[in-house]
């Protein structure tokens, strides 16, 4: 017997659930990122277990996930810039400490 | 209880665990770090699910640039690398909160879906997913045009990256 399709589906939803949780609650912007990755990767586990269980000769689920991690990688390199040029002006990268639009 | 089904759940322990810590660690780096260790679980089980590819992808892309990109930027941002303080905010039990619901409400979802106790079947014969994988991807029936927007997308991404986080001196 190899690993029910629900195991897999209730480990993503525990993963998003905790990535929801580190976006919300946190206060570094860097941190909050890195929750968003972790939400993404739920995702990704989603679509490889839906395209390996129901249509593993279709390869629709792998090229999704090929795009979500290039979308991610996107994600992150104009996020993680977009701190460091907030940093330069402001000297912080905490997010209730940006919060005016024009400095 | 089957030797695969033992490999899940020491992977699942290990990613779970490894995500709490990411979102509860106090100091940054170490977020970062055990980001690292949440994303290997995840390739380990896309290798579980027979995706060699994105299992590969997954170390090559996420832990190799990504993960790498957040420890620069954690190192770019500040003197100090030694977080102190709250690191979450004052009313971090409403976004907990939050996320148990979620997840509460997502479990009764999967639940209600039909055949979700199935076992997958093994691959047909001769049937290789990595070549079917790249045939998808270029191939004018299938893939070729959303791979190349997201590459397209990709590369405008990171030279607004450049753009953004550059000084440009103007002489």
């Amino acid at each position: 017997m190899s690993v029910p399709l629900s195991w897999y589906l209730f480990l993503a939803a525990a993963l998003f659930c905790i990535g929801l949780y580190g976006v919300l609650a946190r206060k570094n912007a860097i941190a909050m990122l890195l929750a968003v990755e972790l939400m993404l990767n739920a995702v990704n586990i989603n679509l490889v277990a839906f395209w390996r269980y129901l249509r593993p000769v279709q390869m629709s689920g792998q090229v999704f996930a090929v795009i979500v991690i290039a979308v991610a990688a996107a994600e992150v390199a104009v996020g993680l810039a977009l701190i460091i040029s907030v940093f330069r002006r402001r000297k912080t990268v905490m997010a209730d400490e940006i919060d005016l639009m024009k400095w | 209880m089957t030797a695969e089904r033992i490999v899940f759940i020491l992977t699942a322990i290990f990613l779970l665990a490894s995500a709490l810590k990411v979102v509860t660690s106090r100091m940054l780096m170490h977020a970062a770090l055990w980001l690292v260790a949440a994303l290997f679980g995840v390739a380990v089980l896309f290798a579980m699910l027979q995706a060699s590819f994105l299992a590969v992808a997954q170390v090559v892309v996420y832990i190799g640039a990504i993960a790498i990109l957040f420890i620069f930027t954690d190192m770019l941002t500040r003197k100090d690398l030694r977080d102190q303080g709250q690191q979450t905010r004052s009313n971090w039990w409403l976004p907990a909160l939050l996320g148990l619901l979620l997840l509460v409400g997502l479990s009764s979802i999967i639940l209600g879906i039909p055949g979700v106790d199935r076992t997958f079947t093994a691959l047909p014969e001769g049937f290789d997913p990595v070549r079917s994988l790249g045939i998808a991807l270029v191939s004018p029936d299938a893939y070729v045009l959303p791979f190349e927007v997201a590459s397209v997308l990709l590369l405008a991404a990171l030279v607004g990256a450049v753009y953004l986080a550059g000084v440009f001196k103007k002489d």
